[in-house]
């Protein structure tokens, strides 16, 4: 590795067609203070269909721009973005997005936030209700069906989030965060629920994750691509073959988790060595 | 609702007006002037006036009017602040306006209304558009900035766009603060309908208005049509937007426990 040089794209599931080709992709935007901030440096990567990746990065690292890009909602100042070979449309049904926050329409009820996802995409009114219980039990929170989310625990409401993400099908869901706030607790069950939706599609979904906690990243992804603070580059990939279901315990992610940390660390070290004059 | 919650809500309230009249009362005894009569006094003006049919028929024209009036400042308010908070560039031009009229006292209005309609109705309800209106228009401009980009951003990763993203997503989501909107824009038109009614005496007594000034010798009855004005003022603003405007907080949990 040349210090924080942008990591040549490496195909993981090199069967399966790309989802997502970024090359060189630049994010500029305006800081509170009304100075011009890089939030991503020229950035290249590959994600395949059916593969789950984790971008790894501290705060401020560029990685939820390079999300929220993905999901059509910004723009990039200059690179390329394919999906499927195709110049990246606008925000749209194909992609769910997890937000930090669980983002549910405190107007409606749990159920009614999923029926609206449904409705969105042109489901029948009558296939509405259906649908959206089989995927509140998919989550545990079909007794809930009924509730306001503001009634909810943080934890419950992104549950519901997903289930609202997941009701409509998507070929690729991407999380931005979405486990931050939760507690240690809730956080462990929404990952079981993750992995067990993303290994039932069969590597159908693309799942994109953009995450700063290590431990989260190692358990869920099938590739880690870790970057370095802003503006963000990607400084290493890390490939997880351990099988799936994963446990946080498991001995493969405990050593992929030593791993990545033990990288962080000599950025860390390299980053000091460059500030440090000689 | 059960009694015992009942005689919790109402208990407040009531104390507080139980302890408006006696203070009343106490003043009207110390004072013993004919300037200010006892509640009693004004309680009986308030049956005569019932009795021979001016109260309600002057309650209802003012309604009347103001339904009108306010129903006008509702649609103008909304059109305007809509448009207003889609445009930055009209927003930034017109919103001062509106800002200025907001602040002008919409009675400054009246000399104008009664050159260009007359002492006529329509001055009256031209003075209550103008009073209503312009705080319509902010709240509403105030309600659509005030939703959270979140919203619009996950509206739009389910696939709502264009007109779809504003029934389904920004419309509710503005509501609560749209509501409040009305709730203030209703006690500017309630006043500055009473006022125009008040000064255009030339409707004679038909609004309530009219008749504080048919009744200005008559200290008593000029009580009891105080009392009515207030009376009306506070049943609409408690029954139908305090309990509309609970109604749509208590849903999303913005109502404080």
């Amino acid at each position: 590795m040349t210090g924080a040089a942008s990591l040549q794209p490496v195909p993981s599931r090199s069967d399966a067609p790309v989802k997502f080709q970024v090359r060189d992709l630049v994010r500029r935007r305006t800081s509170t203070s009304g100075t011009k901030v890089t939030a991503v440096d020229g950035v290249s990567f590959d994600v395949h269909q059916g593969e789950f990746v984790c971008l790894l990065g501290p705060s401020g690292c560029g990685k939820t721009s390079i999300l929220n890009i993905l999901a059509g909602l910004d723009r990039q100042n200059s690179g390329q973005v394919l999906m499927d070979g195709k110049p990246l449309p606008g925000p749209g049904p194909d992609r769910a997005v997890l937000f930090q926050e669980p983002a549910l329409f405190p107007w409606l009820s749990v159920r009614a936030n999923v029926e609206l996802a449904l409705k969105l995409v042109g489901v029948a009114a009558d296939a509405r209700a259906d649908r959206a219980m089989h995927w509140l039990r998919n989550v545990r929170l079909e007794r809930f069906a009924d509730a306001q989310p503001h009634e909810l625990s943080m934890g419950m409401r992104q549950r519901a989030a997903l289930a609202r993400a997941l009701a409509c099908d998507p070929d690729v869901l991407l999380g931005d965060e979405p486990f931050g706030s939760l507690d240690a607790q809730a956080r462990e069950l929404l990952q079981d629920e993750v992995q067990r939706v993303w290994v039932e599609s069969e590597n159908t979904k693309t799942f994109v994750f953009v995450t700063h906690n290590v431990r989260e990243a190692a358990l869920l992804a099938d590739r880690v691509l870790v970057m370095s603070a802003a503006p963000g580059r990607f400084i290493e990939e890390v490939r997880i073959h351990a099988p799936w279901p994963r446990k946080l315990d498991d001995v493969l992610v405990a050593r992929v988790v030593s791993e990545i940390h033990e990288l962080l660390m000599e950025e860390v070290d390299k980053t000091v060595e460059r500030e440090t004059p000689p | 609702m059960n009694a015992k919650r009942l005689r919790r809500e109402l208990t407040p309230p009531l104390t507080g007006i139980a302890g408006l009249i006696l203070v009343w009362a106490l003043l009207a005894a110390l004072t013993s002037t004919r300037s200010i009569p006892s509640p009693v006094d004004a309680w009986r003006a308030l049956w005569r006036g019932i009795a021979d049919g001016s109260i309600p028929t002057a309650a209802w024209k003012t309604l009347v009017r103001l339904a009108f009036g306010f129903g006008v400042a509702i649609v103008i308010g909304t059109a305007l602040g809509f448009a207003l908070a889609l445009n930055e560039f009209a927003r930034r031009a017109v919103r001062p306006l509106v800002v200025a009229l907001q602040i002008t006292p919409f009675i400054a209005w009246l000399p104008l209304a009664v050159i260009w309609f007359g002492a006529t109705e329509r001055a009256v309800v031209f003075v209550t558009i103008m009073g209503a209106f312009p705080s319509m228009t902010l709240a509403t401009i105030q309600a659509f900035r005030q939703v959270p980009p979140l919203y619009s951003r996950a509206g739009q990763t389910m696939g709502a766009r264009g007109w779809t993203l504003y029934r389904e997503v920004l419309f509710p989501a503005a509501l609560p603060g749209y509501m409040a909107g009305l709730q203030q824009a209703w006690g500017f038109a309630w006043k500055a309908l009473m006022a125009a009614e008040l000064i255009v005496a030339a409707l004679g007594s038909s609004g309530l208005g009219n008749l504080l000034e048919d009744a200005k010798n008559n200290v008593p009855a000029l009580a009891a049509t105080v009392a009515v004005i207030a009376l009306i003022g506070v049943a609409v603003d408690y029954l139908v937007f305090g309990v509309l405007d609970r109604r749509i907080r208590g849903k999303r949990g913005l109502l404080q426990v």
